[in-house]
């Protein structure tokens, strides 16, 4: 009795026809090429123009030259933001948050998706329907209720959470938890029902069938949910602006419209560097987990 | 090891009844298969055995303890499932040895365990690969080789070789009863398929609607069959049934399958079905190996009728053929070197002494 796979000589060797595919699919090709290239310019333009504009003094971006070249190219703006304790102080906030954010956020959703996917309790399926729907009512109709409730909780406690950066790490799971529990659910609904009756009979329990079985065969959705905690939580607006005021309690987005604009005097060079600076965090996450996101985006649609 | 014992089992969804009280023992040591179409609540028995579903009413007993409210993880059962469930993410060894690593076992005797359970099922080479670098037959062998090293009182298969091929559900089927007559532990099987059930149980448990339909050994469901159902079932191809009536023509009882047949019965059955009403509508059931080629020196209760063939089936060391008998279709068996062709008409002979009487209501064998 062999284990091994049989390998038949006698079936025929496969030849593939190149010309018969050829004419369609390299239509097929040229057209995506086309529209991915077109795309590609559409998506970099901005930020080719930030470089270039972060590149500049201020008296060349104001010079009448020609926006799209530099030609006296300088590091200042770099140098000042890197060397202003304002700016590294919005940095230091936003990266708080946002750590902060994901953790929260991914000690919530993973073991309420876990419990709505596998546990089927009264009104399980409702409650997931439920944690989805929230998702969909938009921050800007929430601010207001938001900060309402926040003042409240103040005056009846006496803690003043207003305009305290940490207020954030309450107010971004609101954005954060409905979608990653929703997206979580769907990967451990994917896992095959038998997987974890196997762990049940092997002796795990709830706890350990999560961590042990769960999060090792979800961690592409696990990673992908991470990513878009950290993405949102990153580059919220609408909410730093509402419930942060202080410039030391600023995050970087808010901070850097904040303190480089002031009255109808635009830093242009400044701002375009501090936002280049911000959006590397995401961009060099991306580069590391970008397989992982992409295997946790399309697994459900290839999972047999 | 330990013996199971179903009491007045039920399983209720809702509104449908999936187990309809079901009374079960399983000896130790003991093969015991359930078999029947799906939907007839063989899993379903099973997944109760293993905790897996709660029940409804009964009682279930594994080494002579209820075992009703206690977890699966308590009832020192193992599992097998039809799609093998392995941990994607751990390889073979660690897939196997995850059980004993929950229950913190010493390292050296999880490997111990891990080794000789690899050996047994040949398996020693894909310790460390992955599930997904395995073929279908080897993740088999892997998801019994987790059931093995728990050593369990209790094996539990629900259908694990219907993902295979048919040759490889030959062979591993054939493993599958070796590992058995090796280690000995009592083993509740579930198939839907009848030949799976004949070839490896010590005693087949046939299952229709929620019920046990009969409980014997592969021989005994094979020649004395309790219901229709289980004559139909059991056999392949299955078991010929013909409406009949009994009537007495000279003083000797006959069976009357058309108005153009009848067969005198032999004595002893004619003996058996003397209290029979020759009104009763009933069935002859009659297995394809029973109606042959006819002989030039008849046997006693073997008796000859001629048909016309409708097909035949050459499988080498017989040939099928099948033909028309009032509507309904029959099989029967012949020798390859009897002159069968599918048009021609052939003188068959029935072996009335293999017989099976039916009362066409209720479907049982008389």
């Amino acid at each position: 009795m062999t284990s091994s796979a049989v390998i038949d000589k006698s079936a025929p060797t496969r030849t593939v026809k190149l010309r018969s595919m050829s004419r369609d699919r390299t239509w097929a090709l040229r057209w995506s090429y086309f529209f991915l290239t077109l795309f590609a310019i559409f998506a970099l333009i901005p930020p080719l123009y930030m470089l270039i504009t972060s590149l500049k003094t201020s008296a060349e971006i104001s010079a009448a030259t020609n926006p799209w070249w530099v030609y006296h190219p300088t590091l200042s703006n770099y140098v000042e933001l890197l060397t202003s304790n304002q700016f590294l102080t919005f940095f230091r906030n936003s990266a708080l948050v946002s750590i902060f954010v994901v953790t929260i956020t991914m000690l919530i959703s993973v073991p309420a998706a876990f419990a709505l996917a596998r546990m089927r309790f009264w009104g399980s399926a409702t409650l997931a329907t439920g944690v989805f729907l929230t998702y969909l009512i938009p921050e800007t109709l929430l601010f207001l209720p938001l900060f309402k409730m926040f003042v409240v909780f103040g005056e009846l406690t006496g803690i003043q959470l207003i305009n305290k950066w940490y207020v954030l790490l309450i107010v971004y799971p609101t954005l954060t938890v409905p979608f990653c529990t929703w997206i979580m659910i769907g990967y451990f609904a994917s896992i095959p029902k038998e997987l974890d009756e196997a762990a049940i009979i092997d002796g795990a329990t709830w706890f350990q069938t999560l961590t042990r079985i769960f999060i090792p065969v979800a961690l592409p959705g696990l990673i992908a949910a991470t990513i878009f905690a950290f993405t949102v939580s990153w580059a919220q607006f609408l909410y730093p602006l509402v419930f942060t005021t202080s410039t030391d309690q600023l995050v970087l987005p808010v901070g850097i419209i904040t303190t480089l604009i002031k009255g109808d005097v635009f830093a242009w060079g400044q701002i375009m560097t501090g936002a280049l600076l911000g959006a590397a965090p995401p961009l060099i996450i991306y580069a590391f987990l970008m397989d992982y996101y992409i295997a946790g985006l399309t697994a459900g649609a290839t999972k047999g | 090891m330990a013996d199971v014992t179903l009491r007045k089992v039920f399983k209720r969804y809702d509104d449908v009844e999936a187990v309809r009280g079901i009374d079960l023992d399983i000896a130790d040591h003991e093969f015991v298969v359930l078999v029947g179409p799906s939907g007839c609540g063989k899993s379903t028995t099973l997944r109760m055995i293993a905790g897996l579903e709660d029940i409804t009413d009964g009682d279930i007993m594994i080494g002579g303890d209820v075992v009703n409210d206690v977890p699966p993880k308590d009832r020192d059962i193992a599992m097998v499932f039809q799609n093998y469930a392995l941990y994607p993410h751990m390889t073979v060894a660690e897939n196997m040895s995850f059980g004993l690593r929950l229950k913190r076992y010493p390292k050296a005797e999880i490997k111990s365990r891990v080794d000789e359970a690899a050996r047994m099922l040949d398996i020693v080479e894909l310790v460390d690969r992955k599930p997904k670098q395995l073929s279908g037959g080897q993740r088999q062998r892997v998801a019994m080789g987790r059931a093995i090293v728990r050593n369990p009182k209790v094996f539990l298969f629900d259908e694990p070789l219907s993902n295979l091929d048919a040759k490889l559900r030959v062979q591993m089927r054939i493993e599958i009863k070796k590992v058995h007559q090796k280690v000995r532990t009592t083993t509740v099987y579930v198939t839907h398929d009848q030949i799976e059930a004949m070839t490896l149980a010590d005693r087949v448990v046939v299952m229709n609607n929620g019920l046990i339909e009969q409980i014997g050994t592969p021989n005994e469901l094979y020649h004395h069959p309790a219901t229709r159902f289980v004559a139909g079932f059991i056999g392949s191809p299955a078991m010929n049934f013909m409406a009949c009536r009994l009537e007495d023509v000279g003083g000797k009882m006959h069976i009357r399958l058309t108005d153009r047949i009848a067969f005198p019965l032999p004595p002893a059955r004619a003996e058996r079905y003397k209290t029979i009403s020759r009104t009763d509508k009933l069935l002859l059931g009659i297995r394809p190996e029973h109606i042959t080629e006819a002989s030039p020196h008849a046997e006693p209760g073997v008796e000859p009728f001629d048909v016309v063939l409708d097909v035949i089936e050459p499988m080498g060391m017989e040939t099928m053929i099948y033909f028309m008998m009032e509507g309904g279709e029959i099989c029967g068996r012949v020798s390859p070197n009897a002159d069968a062709r599918a048009g021609a008409p052939m003188r068959l002979a029935i072996d009335l002494n293999n017989m099976h009487l039916l009362d066409e209501a209720t479907g049982a064998v008389i």
